[in-house]
């Protein structure tokens, strides 16, 4: 009830604020801004785990949320900012079991308002959805780029070599918090966003790096 | 005849695995295919009787109802639509229009029909008037009204809706509709951040669902787009779904409208 009041009183005010534009009718992109995050709070409701909570935008989101992409400086900082909040594996063990990975890769479920768990055991890595991963999946999807022989084409022949560890740090980086490489990515933060627990982080990177996994032959 | 269409169809479906340059071939005929039987035309002769019959306390019928082109005028109503209606003092789409109607001429309860789970009681109802509303325009091409400056505005905020990032994911609309050619697994994504094409996007809903053998309008499929999207819950008929009804309608202008359309 009070969340309701709250709502109705930022659309009155973003409206309120069209009035005084210099015509009327004619709100200022600032004034539109405004109104379209009125217009979204006031439009959703908290269904299951789904609460009206997923609506706040940290920066890295505000700053992605354009038709073009953010200025310089902010994106840096969405970066920097990315990176520090990086969490390396205990004992830098970096790789788990490849064929638990491509289980977690053809797994897309996860967090939406039917699932009844938020816990990072209940959700599946989405891989598929975007990757080509392993030659053998022919239903893949092509929102990000073709991760097939990811490790060997980096030169990865043994994951341990200290001569991989620029790969294999960059790899667990990237999926701990893709925005720490490119602001707005549009690839999930699944570490930070505890959408995976570090046993699964490293059964996904056991599929794209260990050269014994399908995805590397 | 057009049960043997759909057996050949449903054999087609293996072949799907067969290779990745054959798997879109073999998408394309299955819909071939299945658009010789569109099972939207069962939802559509529904609706036409639903339009006409008298119901709800008022005893009336929807005959009267105003969708835009004048008061009972149909067709061409579905490719102009969502825009400003001077006795809501709203823009309004299909759905949120004919909850309107149904209120006001039927004595129907909006808001309890607005709460109804999709495919249920006057949502299902629902789901037969847009499929005979939107067919009563097939072949006609999109060209959502721009004119008043509440139908300019609710392109400006759907554009910002449909860029909206949040959730555990950080998606957006334009995660997956922002750029040409992409696909989910197998399904082709169209951009609907500029005209995707004739019978594409906005252009194609609503569609008869194969896979769950319902009849989706755009609010719902507007829902499941949310719900993948891992966001909280977008009220039927809210603001938020209208405003981006706005943006890809507009965006849409010139397209041909199939709908409903059938889909996997």
């Amino acid at each position: 009830m009070n969340k309701r009041f709250v709502w109705a009183a930022v659309a009155a005010l973003a409206l309120g604020a069209a009035g005084c534009a210099s015509l009327p009718g004619q709100p200022t992109p600032a004034e539109l801004d405004a109104q379209a995050l009125a217009m979204l709070k006031a439009s959703f409701r908290d269904e299951g785990i789904a609460t009206t909570k997923r609506l706040e935008q940290d920066l890295g989101q505000q700053a992605c949320s354009a038709e073009s992409a953010p200025p310089e400086g902010v994106a840096k900082r969405v970066e920097a900012e990315a990176l520090a909040s990086i969490k390396w594996p205990a004992g830098g063990q970096y790789l788990g079991d490849w064929r638990e990975g491509e289980k977690l890769a053809q797994n897309g479920r996860g967090m939406t308002w039917t699932d009844k768990s938020a816990a990072p055991a209940a959700n599946g890595a989405n891989c598929y959805n975007c990757h080509q991963i392993s030659k053998e999946e022919v239903s893949f999807g092509t929102i990000g780029p073709s991760l097939y022989n990811y490790g060997k084409i980096r030169g990865v022949k043994d994951p341990a070599d200290p001569a991989s560890a620029a790969i294999v740090q960059y790899t667990w980086g990237k999926l701990w918090n893709s925005k720490a490489y490119n602001a707005c990515s549009n690839m999930p933060r699944f570490g930070h966003a505890g959408l995976l627990n570090e046993e699964q982080l490293r059964h996904v990177m056991a599929l794209i790096l260990d050269p014994r996994s399908p995805v590397n032959q | 005849m057009k049960h043997w269409s759909w057996v050949a169809a449903l054999a087609l479906l293996p072949g799907l695995a067969c290779a990745q340059k054959t798997a879109a071939d073999s998408i394309a005929e299955y819909r071939a295919l299945l658009a010789d039987g569109n099972p939207a035309e069962l939802f559509e002769a529904k609706g036409e009787d639903l339009w006409k019959a008298k119901r709800g306390p008022k005893n009336a019928s929807l005959e009267r109802c105003d969708l835009g082109q004048g008061a009972g005028v149909v067709k061409g109503a579905f490719v102009r639509l969502p825009r400003w209606f001077a006795d809501t003092q709203r823009v309004q789409d299909l759905e949120s229009r004919l909850l309107t109607c149904m209120s006001t001429l039927q004595g129907l309860d909006a808001e309890a029909i607005a709460k109804t789970p999709f495919g249920k009681g006057e949502q299902a109802n629902m789901e037969a008037l847009v499929a005979w509303i939107s067919a009563e325009s097939r072949g006609q091409r999109m060209q959502l009204p721009q004119v008043h400056a509440a139908e300019q505005r609710m392109y400006e905020l759907g554009k910002r809706a449909f860029f909206f990032r949040g959730g555990p994911m950080d998606f957006s609309c334009a995660s997956c509709h922002g750029e040409d050619g992409k696909r989910i697994r197998l399904q082709d994504l169209p951009n609907l951040t500029k005209n995707p094409g004739d019978g594409v996007g906005f252009a194609a809903w609503p569609a008869y669902r194969v896979s769950s053998g319902e009849l989706w309008g755009m609010q719902r499929r507007l829902n499941d787009c949310y719900r993948q999207q891992r966001f909280p819950y977008p009220g039927y008929a809210s603001e938020v779904t209208i405003a981006l009804a706005v943006y890809m309608g507009v965006n849409a202008k010139g397209a041909e409208s199939i709908a409903p359309a059938i889909k996997r």
